[in-house]
């Protein structure tokens, strides 16, 4: 993976920069100390690292207004991060750029029941959002793995989805406004606590762009009331394929489960060995969970216990109890750790039609074999949003190259039957240079010239989403 | 009047605009756009045809000019529907035609469900299009989640043929669900939006919920078990006298305008607390008015004022949402107008994708509507 070569008048002038910026922030809110930046030199993708000239950490939208107001008239980049938690590099810095946190903004700023909604400084994370209102019986739907840590400006910035969009949809489908902070300085406020904003969305385009058009300080979230209860099955099938077919099934019945999650074999054992979630051994294993009063879910339960039966399931368990519910979940919750605990991984987003599971599953099996690594696929099967972890060994030479070029094909192959990308980790530094599988030059040029017009000096969170052949004369400004 | 252009296929459609001198009145079949740009008429209902329908995968994608009628006789097939419930604006518009897929996602139509699905942009997983300089350009794809590049798809809907010509269209259906009940009380408006709130913060998912001369009336669909389940619950968590009626052409006619009488109309999206208050405004008015969405829209519809009833109705709208005047005097502005930040964000968007302005030119942003030409 490339980056551009820092600016040198940039990274010569680093005293004047942050004497600019101290003038318009509290003493603690500017970090230059290198100790100190260390934190910030990566993200979840740690396999890059880079130090920023300088953290600043603002507590108010006015704060974040003076402070891209001195980058852009200095010309300074910035690189917008909420928790750090992408793990496709979203918040990866250069060495001649500003990280601007907004980990400090973290206040809730209105909570509406009668309207539904609740507007929250962007520093908050996503559980505690769901946490400010749980008590009243309300929740924020969007649920990325990572909502313990991760926080709603980036997943407005990536509009993370997680295993429950399959009923709920993912953060675009329930935003309703947003500050935001133009690399000018300029607020704009977009949206609000009603359903639909006039004119052009506005926000259906910030959403999901990655920090490329402005720094979202603000938003006003959708809050559903919670449903009565859920009560996930975790069923087990002798093959990837019937597993697969399984979830068709599901879904062309008019079932509408609130999510159903899929392990191979690989990642079974390992979340077995893990978090000892009592997996049953079996080549292929999905989690489906149905919302509802008791009665319901017995009744949702009832049609997907025939359809499952269809297909002879070597498992068949229903959750009995909430100890039981939270057993089944641990597995698949804890499936990134123990994999991790195997040996380093790379985690794949690539969204396909859930009609090619099967055969994507095969071949990326094929894939791996023939490149040498192992592979374990966990991920949202309701979406077709698949998850393969990789595994490398990061010590050995030579490894994370085998692995990244078995990455890139696997993504290739995610297109070419009809997919894409990336489903809900964003494209970042990661995928910027396979973009051009996806899409043509036209359509990466209409996607430039959005960003041309909310950030015309290019220097929002460089070197992100575009392949850099295709921004070189923009970025050179 | 000269005939409307009518490509055929894409290739045709970027050839024209790239030749027309413009500008160009963009329309599907003409039977919802609520301002139409000066110009020669641009029409994509030759742009037809399902292209891809995988019931299993809840995915469909047409050409731009398909009729909605088609894809949904198609889908019913399937028992799977458009789960955001395509308005009919005919009648409430005085239009003829045929409705096409393209024209939905232009304006981002939606119906009573979006409360719980979701308005068009909500189910467009992908677009493709011409811009204003016929270059043809894609975004998203036929996958439920897709995060890949900046999101044009979203961008599109509801554009209003500002940016292009939508040219094809992937949505994402629905199963139609076992059964459906509406439950109706008779009670005051503002009791009875209060009600619509109280139901649409349970957990008994309402997918209906409006009020108007039919009294307070809510929705309840899924399994026929569920159905019964929610009902019962509904009652009893708002007491009063709650009866169970066949809502179906109740909630049609609540989707194509609010059923109301003539006037001019207005589409009112807003704070659903302050919905009350903005009707309120109009005291001094012959008017009437339907709610849905709990009250986040409000159909008006305002009798004997010159503006329509802009000015009180934009007064009352200001900082807790926006009214659209979709029939209504001539000279006055269609949309909202907008902060001047926003507007200005929205101007260079469009000079981005239509430099030469010849998509229906001076439509958005205190565009003036002229009737004369896409009727």
């Amino acid at each position: 993976m490339d980056m551009p070569l820092p600016d040198q008048a940039i990274l010569s002038s680093r005293d004047a920069v942050l004497r600019r910026l101290r003038a318009v922030l509290p003493a603690d809110a500017v970090i230059s100390d290198a100790a100190e930046t260390r934190a910030y030199e990566c993200d979840a993708l740690t396999a890059y690292r880079c130090a920023p000239l300088a953290v600043v950490l603002p507590r108010s939208t006015a704060e974040v207004s003076a402070v891209l107001k001195v980058c852009s008239a200095l010309g300074v980049k910035v690189v917008p991060r909420g928790s750090g938690t992408s793990l496709a590099g979203g918040a990866f810095p250069t060495a001649d750029c500003v990280v601007l946190g907004v980990a400090r903004m973290n206040a809730v700023i209105e909570t509406d029941y009668e309207n539904r909604f609740i507007r929250v400084q962007t520093g908050r994370t996503n559980l505690a959002v769901t946490g400010a209102v749980e008590a009243d019986g309300w929740f924020y739907a969007p649920d990325p793995s990572s909502q313990l840590a991760c926080a709603i400006a980036g997943n407005i910035a990536m509009n993370s989805g997680g295993a429950h969009c399959l009923k709920y949809g993912v953060t675009t489908n329930n935003l309703l406004g947003v500050t935001l902070v133009l690399m000018s300085g300029e607020v704009v406020e977009i949206g609000g606590a009603y359903s639909d904003a006039s004119g052009l969305d506005l926000l259906g385009v910030i959403c999901g762009s990655e920090g490329q058009l402005g720094v979202v300080t603000e938003a006003t979230l959708r809050i559903l009331p919670k449903p009565e209860g859920a009560r996930p099955v975790l069923m087990g099938f002798a093959s990837n394929e019937v597993a697969g077919e399984c979830v068709a099934d599901i879904i062309r019945a008019g079932l509408l489960p609130v999510a159903i999650e899929f392990m191979d074999r690989p990642c079974i054992r390992a979340c077995e060995d893990f978090a000892h979630a009592g997996y049953p051994d079996c080549e292929a294993l999905l989690i489906v969970e149905v919302e509802g009063s008791a009665a319901e879910i017995d009744a949702q339960l009832a049609l997907i216990k025939a359809i499952a039966l269809r297909h002879d399931p070597v498992a068949y368990r229903e959750s009995g109890s909430a100890e039981e519910s939270a057993k089944i979940w641990l597995g698949r919750k804890s499936a990134f750790g123990a994999m991790g605990q195997i040996a380093d991984y790379m985690c794949l987003d690539g969204t396909i039609p859930v009609s090619e599971l099967p055969f994507v599953l095969r071949r990326i099996g094929e894939m791996t074999a023939a490149a040498g690594l192992r592979v374990g696929n966990v991920f949202h099967a309701g979406d077709g949003n698949m998850h393969p972890l990789i595994l490398y060994n990061a010590n050995k030479p030579g490894d994370l190259e085998i692995c990244e070029a078995l990455g890139a094909d696997i993504l290739k192959l995610c297109v070419e039957v009809g997919g894409c990308l990336t489903g809900e980790h964003g494209v970042g530094v990661e995928k910027r240079d396979l973009m051009t599988v996806q899409f043509s030059g036209d359509d990466l040029e209409a996607q430039l010239r959005v960003k041309d017009v909310f950030d015309p000096k290019w220097l929002l969170n460089p070197a992100k989403v575009f392949p850099l052949e295709i921004t070189a004369s923009r970025r050179a400004g | 009047m000269k005939d409307a252009m009518k490509p055929e296929s894409e290739a045709e459609l970027s050839e024209m605009v790239r030749a027309s001198a413009g500008p160009l009145c963009l329309r599907g079949g003409g039977t919802r756009g609520v301002a139409f740009g000066a110009g020669e008429v641009l029409e994509t209902s030759a742009l037809a045809g399902i292209r891809l329908y995988e019931p299993g995968a809840l995915t469909l994608v047409a050409g731009a000019g398909t009729s909605v009628a088609e894809v949904e006789a198609v889908l019913a097939g399937e028992r799977q529907r458009l789960a955001f419930e395509v308005p009919d604006m005919r009648s409430a518009l005085g239009r003829a035609g045929v409705s096409t897929l393209g024209g939905v996602a232009a304006v981002n139509a939606c119906g009573p469900r979006r409360v719980q699905a979701g308005s068009a942009r909500d189910h467009m997983l992908g677009v493709r299009f011409v811009d204003g300089t016929g270059t043809v350009v894609k975004s998203g794809g036929r996958v439920m989640k897709n995060v890949t590049g900046l999101d044009l798809v979203k961008l599109l809907a509801g554009s209003h043929g500002t940016l292009g010509v939508i040219s094809e269209v992937a949505f994402k259906v629905q199963a139609v669900p076992e059964a459906e009940v509406s439950l109706c009380a008779q009670v005051g408006v503002t009791a009875g939006l209060g009600l619509l709130r109280k139901a649409l913060g349970s957990p008994f998912e309402v997918s209906g919920a409006a009020y108007g001369s039919f009294g307070a009336v809510l929705r309840v669909e899924g399994m026929a078990a569920s159905v019964r389940y929610r009902v019962a619950a509904l009652k009893a968590l708002l007491g009063g006298d709650w009866v169970e009626i066949d809502g179906r052409g109740l909630w049609q006619n609540v989707r194509d305008g609010g059923g109301l009488g003539a006037g001019a109309l207005w589409r009112v999206s807003v704070k659903p607390t302050e919905a009350a208050r903005v009707v309120a405004s109009l005291a001094e008015v012959e008017h009437e008015a339907t709610f849905d969405w709990g009250g986040g829209l409000i159909w008006i519809a305002v009798r004997g004022l010159a503006d329509g009833g802009a000015g009180l109705i934009r007064a009352a709208v200001s900082g807790v949402g926006h009214a659209t005047l979709v029939r209504g005097p001539e000279g006055v502005p269609v949309f909202q107008p907008e902060a001047a930040g926003v507007a200005a964000l929205s101007r260079a968007l469009r000079a981005k994708f239509d430099p030469r302005e010849i998509l229906n030119r001076g439509i958005l942003n205190a565009g003036i509507l002229d009737r004369g030409v896409g009727g």
